[in-house]
Parts: structure tokens; sequence; C-alpha cells
């Protein structure tokens, strides 16, 4: 079967993406759950142990606070409130810390350190999985047993104001509750605001028993500014007025008799030195916990806090409440809590906790018995037995209050072994799974370098051997083996394989078509090692590589295998600006060389220049820029170093990365409020230079479109207040959500791709006009330039500009030129696409994503769209150098009519290579200590990138497909 | 002819990287607390020095020089002045080349001014010795195929050495090892150094075993 490169690239690139799904599926693990589905109840806590019988045994335990207040700060830094910063910023809570009747810890958040599974892993005591980052997007109502709905189901009134993600997590749980969403990151004044609103009239009431509060400016002053910014101290010192109500109103409505109250401080996750989080740095995990109350003894003065888990916090709370804790808990109790109560009790709550982690160990381990800590446990509940049984004969001696602690510190010991052993747990793959992605993927790699030579030919066709592979007996034999040792794997293992879940049909498929791939590859490989048959349209006879050649590959290699060492992969961008400008280098050596032989006229370079410069007139679409011949040369030259100078402007532009990521960079410095003129003039700016850049190629109608698309851009930032408006009065403006201005642009934009599109169809059925084609696409490209116009913050316009800008000048005067063939010209696009990613202040991190473009022209939050747009603002740098790959081919169809072929099989190659060998990369470093901070979300971001990939491809071949069928 | 020409630049080259060590070894006894990473600056200096002063010296013993058409003492004169300003302009050149690869623009110019006169005095300086102030050599010399003499491959070798020296030294930085060596720009100019040492290597063994090299020249 003989297929176009094109669509050779496109099917294994489609194949690629099951692989990784399937791989992805096996490696994040799924969080430790009980197979339980129903929830703890209080009727199945344990007895108390005891060796004889006793009538009070099975006394459910009873609460020990009243009522509780929750005040969630979001990215509150423990250095916030034990720091410099809470002496200053937070006098009365320090007050509180040192003086009062509190206990302060250091609370560690597991990463990944973004809210809702933060929320999760403080009402649950579980730990999310990694794959719960992803899904932070859309929050579907928890299901998993926790701590709200134990509370509810106890009879207990709960109020919620904050953050609406609770809202959505716990739906019908609260009786009263005011969400607000975290809509706009610069606002932060009124997110709290509708919080505190509420609190004078619900401290007020007492027909409630839980208050939680979620504030959330703290974290969008970190956003905006960071952690060092002026806006910090007067939200702590806000936050610190808010604690001091509620602490006194607390104080005041506690009597005689009753049971105390609790009011509980803490974060859901930290901060880093840049102000985001997500990731696992020190100040990101460490979250301060302070707990106030009556019950708890006075402090004579500042103590250094100890270090507890946040999901610690489910556990005491639980039990604080007399509730029974949550199921899937990996959480110990905070045992000073409970010092104040007799040693009975004590005894009794940590029994409490170790049974129900005992429970969750056998549940999902099933070696749980060599466990140490529940062979400790075991023994601890023995000890507890035979201590409850003097204690209950009426033995007060010294012996036995000694004889109490040891037990407490045996079920102390026992806890926190079984903590570990669950948390350990989370690390388990499905290597099943894993395997048989990378298998798929693996094939398919090879597959595309096994045709390399075919692919890239003249004809740019490959010849596939799908009949013969489909008919040969060794593919019936490897599907035999391949289901046998399918059945053999499921059967032998536990089932916690994904595929073995999957139902026998899928799998024989799925099966059958590995098989065919492999046996496909056998033959192709085959073909290629038998001497005599290599196939006709072999080009690369003369090997002599250029030296861009030999950059282009080095860098190639050089940065999969950097991909082997966290510190490049936190750097990445560094090795694309690297490699970048040493290209930009490279180029301009053969700039020079090309014009500076020339002069000498020595023959042997004479095929060099001319004759075949000027391509036909007719052909070059309109609006080249105009040059003179003699200004050419110079124009020329100065296009790599004017290259150069962009990219270290735009590299200084967004600081990203982990170790240099705190130095100050124009990002900031532009985003600070006293610098708004200047941001505006620099939007402005970057905006006019756009529109001259893209207008040149489209039809009329399609500029003035874009016209008016690139002024709404402006209105919409004015509107949500990132830039001024010349002829707006400055003061007594709201802010809006710049929901018309957008969607004014989103018509623009459909316009655009819309005339496109229409001049893509009419090129294909009824003109066959290479031109018409060629302007059709330059109007679906600068649809897209809008479409991230609107998308990208103000401040990355001139990344946008400038990217616009690189491609102009080095389209004319560098590939066109020096006459680049459709190889080196992709290569080059995808580097400037890696490093316009970076360039536009994504990282490696998934603190990075920036997820406000979601809500750009949305007046809530609708999941497609938003997920959609997050994911092209992301991608916007790779995605216009992708598209401007095609268009760029297309219009070249002149001087190649497989260009575009081998255009599109270069990027997909050049996008396979790094994914596969992360993929290996990654299976072998799987027990690395950074395997969840810096591995995997490079690898999410490898398969999301991946997707974009493909989607590009598809379009290259449905562009390809155009041409052949009319030529 | 060929092997005799390829015995001198053995013997010039062990001049030279012999002249590196000395400029190694010898600070520690005028020097306090001599180190490399410690005082970077030092030891660059001094190595650029020598290598400046042994690189004249050798050449014009050797008499590689291009021949001068004048021997009037003014006609000197304005070639060592040219050639000084082509030292400086490359200077200025490779820290501008360095400042986009990514340096910091302002803060620690001193230390990316040293490692641009470090590379000068590894690569232009030699061009200097042999070609002379002349672009239009220049540019034959470092296009593909433009060497004439064994000198001119040599100096192909040696400026590439220690150019891609210097781009490999940039590699270690953003290893978070925190190792004294990871300290701008101390990796790179011991990767241009060592670059350059290893064209010194590379350039006689290279022309012995390409005799055909030559035969091939434009022109
Ligand atoms: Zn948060
Ligand atoms: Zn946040």
């Amino acid at each position: 079967m003989k297929i176009r490169s094109s669509v050779f690239a496109s099917l294994c690139l489609i194949f690629e993406i099951f692989g990784i799904a399937l791989f992805l599926r096996g490696f994040f693990p799924v969080p430790v759950k009980s197979s339980f589905s129903s929830k703890s109840k209080l009727s199945d806590l344990p007895a108390e142990p005891l060796t004889g019988n006793s009538p009070n045994s099975s006394k459910v335990p009873a609460s020990l606070f009243r009522r509780v207040v929750i005040v969630v700060i979001d990215a509150l830094r423990e250095d916030f409130v034990f720091g410099p910063k809470g002496q200053q910023y937070m006098p009365y809570t320090r007050n509180l810390v040192e003086r009062g009747s509190s206990l302060s810890f250091v609370a560690k958040a597991r990463p990944p350190t973004v809210t809702m599974p933060r929320i999760k892993a403080l009402t649950t005591g579980s730990i999310p999985g990694f794959i719960d980052v992803v899904m932070n997007l859309n929050s579907p109502a928890l299901l998993e047993d926790n701590i709200i709905w134990q509370a509810k189901a106890a009879g207990k009134r709960i109020i919620f104001y904050g953050d609406d993600t609770w809202v959505r997590l716990f739906p019908k749980h609260f009786m009263e509750y005011d969400g607000t969403t975290s809509f706009f990151v610069s606002d932060y004044t009124e997110v709290d605001n509708n919080v505190t609103r509420h609190l004078d009239s619900t401290l007020k009431r007492d027909d409630w028993d839980i208050l939680i509060l979620h504030y959330l400016g703290l974290d969008h002053i970190g956003h905006l500014s960071g952690p060092h910014s002026s806006l910090v101290g007067p939200k702590l010192l806000e936050m610190d007025h808010i604690l001091k109500r509620i602490h006194a109103s607390l104080i005041s409505r506690e009597t005689e008799g009753s049971l105390p109250n609790l009011l509980v401080l803490c974060g859901d996750h930290g901060m880093s030195e840049t102000g985001s989080h997500g990731g696992s740095s020190e100040p990101e995990i460490s979250t301060p916990m302070v707990l106030i109350s009556p019950a708890f003894r006075r402090k004579a003065g500042m103590e250094t806090p100890s270090t507890v888990e946040q999901v610690d916090l489910v556990p005491t709370l639980a039990l604080g409440l007399g509730l029974p804790i949550s199921q899937n808990s990996v959480g110990r109790l905070i045992q000073p809590v409970f010092q104040g109560t007799s040693l009975r009790d004590q005894l009794r709550f940590l029994h409490l906790n170790g049974f129900q982690l005992s429970c969750l160990l056998k549940d999902s381990m099933p070696a749980f018995e060599k466990e140490e800590g529940y062979e400790q446990f075991r023994v601890a509940e023995k000890s507890h037995g035979s201590w409850m049984k003097l204690y209950l004969e009426g033995n007060t001696s010294e012996v036995l209050s000694n004889m109490g602690r040891k037990v407490l510190k045996q079920y102390l010991e026992a806890l926190q072994a079984m903590s570990a052993a669950l948390s350990r747990q989370l690390g388990k793959y499905d290597m099943y799974s894993m395997v048989v992605g990378m298998v798929l993927v693996l094939q398919v790699l090879l597959l595309l370098l096994i045709a390399m030579p075919e692919a890239l030919s003249n004809s740019a066709e490959v010849e596939l051997p799908l009949a013969s592979a489909l008919l040969s007996l060794p593919f019936y034999l490897l599907c035999l083996l391949c289901c046998s040792v399918h059945v053999l794997v499921c059967t032998s293992a536990e089932a916690s394989c994904y595929l073995c879940g999957l139902s026998w049909g899928l799998v024989l498929v799925a099966t059958a078509f590995s098989c065919g791939l492999l046996c496909m590859l056998l033959s192709l490989a085959n073909q290629k090692m038998s001497p005599g048959s290599r196939p006709a349209g072999k080009s690369s006879g003369d090997s002599c590589f250029s030296e861009l050649d030999i950059l282009l590959l080095i860098g190639t290699v050089g940065h999969v295998i950097s991909l082997g060492s966290s510190s490049f992969i936190e750097e990445e961008h560094q090795t694309w600006y690297f490699l970048l400008n040493t290209l930009c280098l490279a180029v301009f050596q053969d700039v020079c060389r090309k014009y500076f032989r020339e002069r000498r006229g020595t023959g042997d370079e004479g095929s060099y220049l001319p004759s075949k410069e000027g391509p036909p007139a007719s052909l070059s679409p309109a609006g080249e820029l105009s040059v003179g011949a003699g200004s050419e040369k110079w124009l020329a030259l100065a296009t790599p170093l004017l290259t150069l100078a962009c990219c270290r402007v735009l590299r200084s532009l967004n600081q990203t990365g982990v170790q240099w990521a705190h130095l100050p960079d124009l990002g900031h410095w532009l985003n600070s409020q006293e610098h708004k003129a200047e941001l505006s003039l620099l939007a402005a700016a970057s905006l006019v230079l756009m529109f001259f850049l893209v207008q040149r190629r489209c039809s009329l109608v399609s500029k003035i479109a874009l016209a008016l698309g690139l002024l709404g851009v402006y209105s919409y930032r004015a509107a949500v207040g990132n830039v001024l408006f010349p002829w707006q009065p400055k003061e007594g403006r709201d802010l809006s959500k710049g929901t018309v201005e957008a969607r004014f642009v989103y018509i623009f934009v459909l316009g655009i791709l819309f005339t496109g599109a229409k001049d893509l169809l009419r090129s294909q059925v009824i003109s066959a006009d290479v031109r018409l084609k060629s302007r059709g696409l330059w109007e679906v490209y600068s649809g897209v330039v809008l479409l991230c116009a609107l998308l990208l913050r103000p401040h990355n316009l001139p990344v946008l500009a400038c990217c616009l800008l690189i491609q102009t000048v080095m389209a004319q005067f560098i590939w066109k030129e020096l006459q680049y063939d459709a190889a080196q010209t992709t290569i080059m696009h995808y580097w400037f696409g890696q490093a316009f990613f970076y360039f536009q202040g994504n990282s490696n991190n998934i603190a990075t994503v920036d997820i406000s473009a979601g809500f750009v022209g949305l007046e809530s939050y609708v999941e497609i769209p938003a997920v959609f747009l997050t994911a092209f603002s992301t991608y916007a740098g790779p995605l216009l150098w992708a598209c401007h790959l095609v268009c760029y081919l297309t219009s070249e169809h002149h001087r190649s009519a497989a260009s575009l072929g081998h255009g599109c099989y270069c990027f997909a190659l050049l996008r396979s290579i790094p994914v596969v060998a992360y993929i290996l990369l990654i299976t072998a470093l799987r027990y690395h200590l950074f395997i969840w901070s810096v591995f995997s979300p490079k690898l999410l971001y490898e398969a999301m990138h991946m997707l974009v990939t493909t989607i590009v491809c598809v379009f290259f071949t449905a562009m390809d497909q155009n041409h052949t069928s009319r030529s | 002819m060929r092997d005799l020409e390829i015995k001198g630049m053995v013997s010039a080259h062990a001049i030279i990287a012999s002249s590196i060590f000395v400029a190694t070894v010898m600070p520690l006894f005028f020097v306090d607390n001599f180190s490399i990473y410690g005082t970077h600056l030092t030891w660059l200096y001094s190595v650029s020095g020598s290598v400046s002063v042994v690189n004249i010296t050798v050449f014009w013993l050797l008499g590689i020089s291009p021949p001068t058409k004048k021997h009037t003492l003014s006609y000197k004169v304005s070639r060592a002045v040219r050639s000084c300003l082509y030292f400086i302009l490359s200077c200025l050149l490779f820290h501008a080349v360095v400042v986009l690869y990514g340096a910091p623009l302002l803060e620690s110019a001193l230390e990316t001014f040293s490692l641009a006169v470090l590379l000068s005095s590894l690569t232009t300086l030699r061009c200097l010795c042999v070609l002379g102030p002349s672009v239009q050599a220049w540019i034959r010399v470092f296009s593909r195929e433009g060497a004439m003499s064994v000198w001119d491959t040599s100096l192909q070798i040696t400026t590439a050495c220690s150019v891609i020296g210097a781009w490999l030294g940039a590699f270690p930085i953003p290893l978070d090892w925190d190792r004294p060596w990871q300290v701008w720009p101390i990796s790179c100019s011991l990767g241009a150094t060592f670059g350059f040492l290893t064209g010194l290597v590379i350039a006689p063994a290279w022309i012995h075993w390409h005799p055909e090299v030559l035969g091939r020249s434009p022109g």
C-alpha cells in the first residue's frame, strides 16, 4: 500500500497518541482508596480493646469541641505567620501563637500544591493522585468519604463562605454558603470582601456548628506580584483583623460548663518566591496550622512549631468532633490536641485512628500483614487491652500510668509506620499498561525512522507492506503469543491493571493491531537490509552535511539526552534558547558565506548563486516586503542579528524555570501598577506591528476584520483593567469582565477563519488556484494570530509581535534566499516554536499554565471552551510556528511539490523522538526523587504537545491532499 | 616539506600548550590564595596574557606572518595599530555574542568581558599573527575549503575547537550541583581553554592523516 508521507506521519502520530494515553493511564497511580464504596459509620467503630468483658466498652467517643471555625487562607506561607512578616503584619495571631492557648504547627502540603487537590486532602485526608491537577479545572462533587459528609451525617450544621471550589466539591452539604470565583486574578479585594461581609451576622447566630472560610486574596496577590509585594502586608493585616474578630466572638460566647470552641487557621498551600504554586519547593509546601482553643494550655513564649502533615488535620478534627475518621485518610492525629483529655481517652483516640489506618492498609495492600506498622499496631492493641483491664479493675498506681504512656508511644509509632506505608503505596505503577503503551510508541517511532529515506524522497510516498504483513504466518503466531501473554498477566497479577479490565474484543483488536505493526516493521526492515532492493527514489546519495545540518542533528539529539536530568528539565528553556542562538549564528555564517564568497567569484561555487534567484513573480504571494537587490544582501545579513536581538529581549521578558525564576524580569516590571502606561504603549505598539506584518497577505475583508479585531483586543484589555485606554476617565470606572469586548473579537476570529476556509475550499473544489489557496492559508493563520493576541497577557504581546517579525524576515531573506530544503526549514521552525513556548512564560511546571486565558469572554466556567482556550494559549508559540510552516511550505510549492509532505513528516519525527525517549526515560527513572515534582509535569506537557502536534499534522495532511488531488 | 612544516607546527603548539600550563602554575608563587576557581579572573588574565605573548613570539620567530609589502616603519606601526583595533573589536564582538547567549547584561559584565578577552586571545590573536589584519584573508580561511597552508588548517581547527569548547562549557551551568566551577564564567573559560588545547593536539594529527586536504585549495 502506497501512502503519502504526510498521511503516513499523521497516522503514526495518531497511533502514538493512543500509546501515550495508555502509558499515562498506567503511569499515574490511582490514589489509595479503600474498595468499600460506603462511608465510615459510627456503628462500625471498634470497641475499646479489652481482654475481658465490660459494659461500657463500645462507647462512642464524645465530642471535644462545641463549635469549629476553620479559616483557610489560600497560599498562606508558613513564614507569613511564624516568620518576620507575621510579627509585623499579624500581631494578634502572633500574640496567640506565642502566649495564647494555642497549638502551632508547620503543615506540609503534598505536591501538587494546587488548590483543589489541597482542599480534597484537607477534607478526605487522602493524598490525591497527581492526575487530580489536570482535573483541577473541572471539580465534580467529591464522592469519597470526607469529613464534611461525616459532619453533615452527624447532624452538624455547616456554613461555608469562600472559594466556590468547595461548593462544587460539596454540593448540598452546607446549610448556608456563598461561593466566590477566583475569576480574576487581578482582583484581590472583592473576593475577600465577599467572604467577610457575612462574618458579623454569622458570628452572632447560634445555629451552626462548623464555619469554614476560604480567603483567596493572598493567593491572587502572590500570582500578581509575588510574596514580597507591598500588597501582602495590608492583606495579612486584614486577615489578622478577621481572625481577631472571630476569636473575640468565640471567646465572648464561651459559656461555663459547655465544651470549648476551636478556631483553626491554615493555608491550603504555600507560595514560591515568584508567587506561584504547584510544585514541591519548600516555600510552596510549608503552610502554617494554628489551632486556637481554651482547651489548650497557655504558652509561655514562642516555640519553634513542629512539623505535621496537612492531612493530619482530618483525623484530628474528626475525633475532636466525635466523628468517624474518613476511610481513605492517611493522616495521623495530632497528639498535642488531645493532651488535655484523660489517658484512657487518648488511648482510645489513638486506637480509633490506628484501626482506621489498618483497615485502609488491609484494603490497599495484599501483603499488609508483613508491614511493620500493622504488626506494631497489633502489639499496641494488645497492650492497650491489658492496660484497660488493669484500669477497669481500679488500679491507680504509678505502674498503670507508666504502662499507659508506653502504650501511647507504641500507638504513635504504629501510626507513623502505617501512614508511611500508605504513602509509599502511592508510588505503585501499573507496569503492564505502561509497557504496552511504551511498546506501541516505540514501534511507531521505529516505523517512522525506517521509512525516512522513502518519506523524504522526491515522490514523498511510503510503501507500506500492509497486505503481506497481515497475511503472513508470523502475524498470526504473534497475535496468539500476545493473547496468551495477556491472559497470563491478567490471571497472575491482581486485577489492578487497566488493560485487564478492558473488554475482550477491544483487547483482541488492539493486539492484532500491535502485532500487525510489528510485522510491518520487520518486513520493512528486512527490505532495507537486503541489498539490491533499494528504493529508486533515494536522494541522499551525497552524504555531505553542512555545518547547519550537523548543528540541527546535534541539537535534536542533545536535547533528547538532556531530558534525563531533572535540572535540564527544569531549565529546558535554557537549552532551547542556547540552541536557537547557535542556530542563528550558523545561519549568519551561511549568509556570510553566500554573499561574501559571491564577490570572489571562484568557479566552484558558481552554482550557489544566480539564475535561480527570484521565483516567478506571479507565484510569489502578494505583499512581500519590496526591497532592492542591493539592500537585500544587507537585510539578509541583518536578519539573524535581528533575530538574536529579539530573542535576547524576549528571554528577559519572562523569567521561567526554577533556579533563576526569582530574578526580576521585564514582565513583572511591566505588570506593576506604576508602569501601566508603559505596558499600554508596548501592547498598542505590538498590536500595530502585528497588524502590519499579518495584513500583507490577506484579502481586504480580512484586513478590515483583523484591524477591528486587534482594536477589540486592546479594548478588552482596557476593560479588564490591564491597560489604559486613552479617552477614558481615569477614575470611577469599574472593572468589568470584558465579556462584550472579548466576544466581539471572537466574532472576528471566526469571521477570518471562515473566509480562509472558504478560500481553501474554493481553491480545492473550483479553481485549483495556488494563489487562492495560499491566501486562504494566510487568512487562517491571521485568525490564529488574532486569537493568540486576545488570549495572551498584555505583557506577552511583544512575544507575539516578535514571533511574526522573525517569521516574516526569516522567510523572506533566509529560508527562501538560502534555499534551505523542507526538512531544514521544518527543524528550524520546530526549534523556534519550542523557544517561543518558553518565551511566553511557560515552563515545565504546572504552576505556570495561565488558566485565566480559559475565562476570556466567558461569563462563568464552561468546561470545554475553557480547556480549549487554555491549551491554545499555552501552546500559542509552537502552534504559530507550525501554522507558519504550513503557509510557508505551501507558498514555496513551486520549488518542490513534495515539500509539504517532507515538512509534515519531519514535524512528526521531531515530536516523536523526544516523546518516546522521554517515556523510556521516565520508566527507568520512576523511583527518582523528583519523579512527581519534575518529571511527571513534563510528561503531561509532552503528551499535550503531542496532541497539539497531531492536530497540526492532520491539518498539514489536509493541505497536502488538496494539492495532490489537484495536480 | 610537509613533514618539516608539521614538525614545526608540533613544536610551536607544544610551546603554546606548555605556556598555558606555566600560566596556570606560575601565579601560585606570586599571588596569595591563587586557585583556578577562587581567583578565576587572575587565572584567566594570566592564561590569555601568556598565550598572547607566546603566540606572537612564536609566529614572529617562525616567520609565518604574511609577508609585508613595505618594510617602512610607518607601515609596520599602522599594521600593529590595526591589529590592536581588530583585537579590541573582536573582544567586543565576543562580549556581545555572549550577552546574546543570555549572560546578564549589566551585572557580572567584567566576568563576561574577561571571557571575551580569553576567547579573543585564543582565536583572533592567532588569526592576526598568521593572517595579519586582513578581512579578506580571514573570510577566505574560514570559508569551506579555504585553507591554503598547514597553518591555515591549524588556525581553523584551533579556533573551532576553542569556540566549541566554550559552547560546551555552558552546559553544566543550569545543573543544580552547586559546584564551584559552575559559577559564571568558569565553566566556559575552562571549556574554551580545554578546547584550545585539544585543537593544538588535533591540528597536526589531522594534517598528518589528511594530506589531500591542502591539495584542493580553490583558485
Ligand atoms: Zn490555593
Ligand atoms: Zn493560586
